[in-house]
C-alpha cells in the first residue's frame, strides 16, 4: 500500500526555543557550551578585566601629548606614553633624512600614492586611463623626489627614508617581481627541460638564501664586479634584490595556484584551439591567481615588511628611521611610542591589504562551489 | 568488408583517416593498429568496456593525445609535432568532455565568445550573435549571463556542445557525454547530439547509450584492449554481433 503525504507543512506558531536563538543562545552555545569552554571564557575575562584600562590609561588618558619639549615626559616616565616625542620626531621617522625644508614633497608624493592606490582597488575605475594616470604619476612622483627641476633642490636618493622609502621600495618591487614570478611559476612546469631547469635553480638558490644576503651582495659583492669608474646607484641596487628575491617566492605561490588548476581546463582550452600563451593569459592564470590570492597577499604583506633590511645598505625606511629618532640623547628611552608608532603605521597599510584581498576574492567568486 | 574498411586500406576519402595508429602509455600498449576512415557527414558510435582505449583514440584525433606509430589525416591536415597543424586541426574539430570542462570564471556567453574571438579574430558582436543562436539551438539562451557553476549538469553540458559548435567545427568528438550527468539530465543532453546529428555534421561519440547508437550512428565501432574488433551498421551490429567479445560485452550491457 502506498502513502502519500502532500499537505503543504503549516508554518504557524512553530518557534524554536527561547534560548537557542538571540545573543543568549548564541552565548550559551559559543561560550558556555562545555565546563572547560565557561572556564576559558572567564578566564579571558579576567585577562582584559585587567590589561585594557591600563593599556588605556597609559596610551590616553595619562599620556603627555603636545609640543612640550621631553621634561613632563621624564617627570611622568612609565606612567602615561610620551606623544610629544612623536610630535617632535614624526617627521624624521615619517620622511628620513629628507631635507625638512622640502618634506612637503614626499608629503605630496605620498598623497598622490595613496591617492592612485584607492583609485586602482575600484574596479570599475579599471581602464586604460587608469594605467595612464599611473605612467604620469610615477614620474611626477619621482620628479618630486628627486627635485633640480622647477626650482626644486635636488635631492640625492640617499636621503631618501621613512614611509615614502618603505612604500616606494615595496611597490615598486612587488609591481616587477610579479610577472616575473608569474614567467618562472610558468617556466618551471614548462615541458621544455631547460627552460623547466633554469626556473628551478633560479627559485631554489633565492629561495634558499635569506634576503639580507641578497641584499648584501648586491650593495657590496656586486660592485666588485663591475669595472672601476661603472657605479650603479646603491638604492637601485637594493631594489633589483628585493626583486629577484620577491620573484622566486611568488613563482612557488603562483605554480600552487597553477597545480589547482584540473587538466580539463588545459584540454578545452586546447581543444578550441587556443595556443600556448593565449591558454595560460585567457584559461588557467585567472583561475590560478584567483585561488592564490591569500598566499599572494600574504607574500605581499611580508615583502612589505621585509623592506625594512635595507639598512644593510644605509638606507633609512619607516622602522629604521624611529630607531634613528631614538638615538637623540634628548629623547632616548621612548622606544615604545617609537614602536608603536611606526606599528601602527604598518598596520594600516597591512591591514588594509588584507581586507581588499578578501573582497576581491568575494568578488572574483563565480560558483566554484558547484561543479 | 565494408566500404569503410577498403577506404581505410586505400588511404582514400575520408575527413579523418587512422593508418596503423599505436600508441603506448609507458609500457600499455593503449592502441593496436587502429585503421579507420571516417566519411563526411558520418555519425559514428565508439563502444566498448572501459580501458578498451576508446577515450583515447578519439583524443589523439585532437591531438590531446600523442601516438608513436602511424598516421592520423583529419581534413588533409597530417597530425605530427607541428604546432601549426596541430592548432590548425584543432580548430576545425570540436570536442566534448565527459567533465564538461568549462571554464567557471567566465559567463556562458563568454565561454561561447572565447575561442572565436581570440582564434578565428571573429569580431566580439558577431561571436556574441553566433553564441546565442547557438545558445538558442541548445536551448538555453535565458542561461548566457549566468557562470557555469550556477547551471545544473545536463546544462553545462548543454554550453559544452553549443561552445565547441561555435567554432563552427567540420568534426565534433564526444568522449563519454553523458557518463558524468544524473539520469533525468541524459536525455535533454542526447535530445541535442541527436539534432545536431541529424544536421548532418561528422560525429564521432564515445558512449553507451545504445538507444542513441542505434537512432543516430551509422556506424557503431567496437573496441577492447586497444583493437578494433568489430564495426557494423547499427542494426546488424546489435542483432547480430560477429565475434565473441562483442557478443559478451552487448550482453552485460543489455542485460538489464
Amino acid at each position: 500500500m502506498t502513502q502519500v503525504t502532500d499537505t503543504t507543512p503549516q508554518d504557524e506558531g512553530e518557534r524554536p526555543p527561547a534560548l537557542s536563538v538571540g545573543p543568549l543562545g548564541w552565548m550559551r552555545a559559543n561560550l558556555f557550551n562545555t565546563w572547560f569552554n565557561s572556564a576559558l571564557t572567564i578566564l579571558i575575562l579576567w585577562i582584559l578585566i585587567e590589561t585594557i584600562p591600563p593599556l588605556l590609561d597609559w596610551v590616553i588618558f595619562s599620556a603627555v601629548w603636545g609640543d612640550v619639549g621631553p621634561e613632563p615626559c621624564r617627570a611622568g616616565e612609565g606612567v602615561g606614553a610620551c606623544w610629544s616625542f612623536i610630535h617632535e620626531k614624526g617627521r624624521l621617522i615619517l620622511f628620513g633624512l629628507y631635507p625638512s625644508a622640502e618634506q612637503w614633497r614626499p608629503m605630496l608624493v605620498m598623497v598622490l600614492f595613496i591617492g592612485l592606490v584607492a583609485a586602482s582597488a575600484r574596479r570599475e575605475l579599471w581602464s586604460r586611463n587608469l594605467a595612464y594616470a599611473w605612467g604620469i604619476g610615477a614620474v611626477v612622483m619621482f620628479v618630486l623626489m628627486y627635485g633640480g627641476v622647477f626650482g626644486m633642490e635636488y635631492v640625492s636618493n640617499t636621503q631618501w627614508g621613512g614611509l615614502p622609502l618603505t612604500l616606494g621600495l615595496s611597490t615598486i618591487g612587488l609591481v616587477v617581481a610579479f610577472p616575473l614570478g608569474v614567467i618562472l611559476a610558468l617556466g618551471r612546469r614548462s615541458n621544455m627541460p631547460a627552460v623547466r631547469s633554469i626556473c628551478v635553480v633560479y627559485i631554489e638558490l633565492i629561495r634558499g638564501v635569506p634576503l639580507i644576503t641578497v641584499l648584501f651582495m648586491a650593495s657590496v659583492l656586486f660592485p666588485l664586479f663591475l669595472p672601476t669608474g661603472v657605479t650603479i646607484d646603491k638604492l637601485l641596487r637594493a631594489q633589483v634584490g628585493m626583486i629577484l628575491f620577491a620573484a622566486a617566492y611568488l613563482a612557488e605561490v603562483v605554480r600552487g595556484g597553477l597545480q589547482a588548476i584540473p587538466k580539463g581546463q588545459y584540454e578545452a582550452a586546447e581543444s578550441l584551439g587556443l595556443g600556448y600563451w593565449r591558454k595560460m593569459r585567457l584559461i588557467i592564470l585567472p583561475q590560478a591567481l584567483r585561488i592564490s590570492i591569500p598566499p599572494l597577499v600574504n607574500t605581499f604583506i611580508g615583502f612589505f615588511k621585509d623592506t625594512t633590511l635595507v639598512i644593510i645598505i644605509g638606507l633609512f625606511d619607516l622602522l629604521n628611521a624611529a630607531k634613528a629618532a631614538l638615538t637623540d640623547r634628548e629623547w632616548a628611552g621612548f622606544y615604545m611610542e617609537g614602536y608603536l608608532f611606526c606599528a601602527i603605521i604598518y598596520f594600516v597599510f597591512c591591514y588594509s591589504m588584507s581586507r581588499y584581498s578578501q573582497n576581491l576574492e568575494r568578488k572574483l567568486q563565480t560558483g566554484h562551489a558547484r561543479r | 568488408m565494408t566500404a569503410h574498411e577498403m577506404a581505410a586500406e586505400t588511404g582514400q576519402h575520408g575527413i579523418i583517416q587512422m593508418l596503423g595508429v599505436n600508441k603506448w602509455f609507458g609500457e600499455f600498449h593503449v592502441l593496436r593498429d587502429i585503421n579507420l576512415s571516417v566519411d563526411q557527414g558520418e555519425k559514428i558510435v565508439i563502444c566498448g568496456p572501459s580501458g578498451s582505449g576508446k577515450s583515447t583514440l578519439i583524443r589523439c584525433i585532437n591531438a590531446l593525445e600523442e601516438y608513436q606509430r602511424g598516421q592520423i589525416i583529419v581534413d588533409g591536415v597530417p597530425l605530427t609535432n607541428n604546432l601549426k597543424n596541430i592548432d590548425a586541426v584543432r580548430s576545425e574539430v570540436g570536442m566534448v568532455f565527459q567533465q564538461f570542462n568549462l571554464f567557471p570564471h567566465l559567463t556562458v556567453l563568454e565561454n561561447l565568445t572565447l575561442a572565436p574571438i581570440w582564434v578565428r579574430k571573429v569580431p566580439k558582436r558577431e561571436a556574441e550573435e553566433t553564441a546565442m543562436y547557438f545558445l538558442g539551438r541548445v536551448k538555453i539562451p535565458e542561461q548566457a549571463a549566468k557562470y557555469p557553476g550556477q547551471l545544473s549538469g545536463g546544462q553545462q553540458q548543454r554550453v559544452a556542445i553549443a561552445r565547441s559548435l561555435c567554432m563552427r567545427p567540420k568534426v565534433m568528438l564526444f568522449d563519454e557525454p553523458t557518463s558524468a550527468l544524473d539520469p533525468e539530465m541524459i536525455k535533454e543532453v542526447l535530445d541535442v547530439m541527436i539534432e545536431l546529428a541529424n544536421e548532418g555534421i561528422t560525429m564521432l561519440c564515445v558512449t553507451h547509450e545504445m538507444g542513441f547508437a542505434r537512432t543516430v550512428a551509422n556506424r557503431v565501432i567496437f573496441m577492447d584492449r586497444g583493437q578494433i574488433i568489430e564495426q557494423n551498421e547499427p542494426e546488424e551490429f546489435f542483432n547480430n554481433p560477429q565475434s565473441e567479445r562483442t557478443q559478451l560485452f552487448l550482453s552485460q550491457i543489455l542485460s538489464h
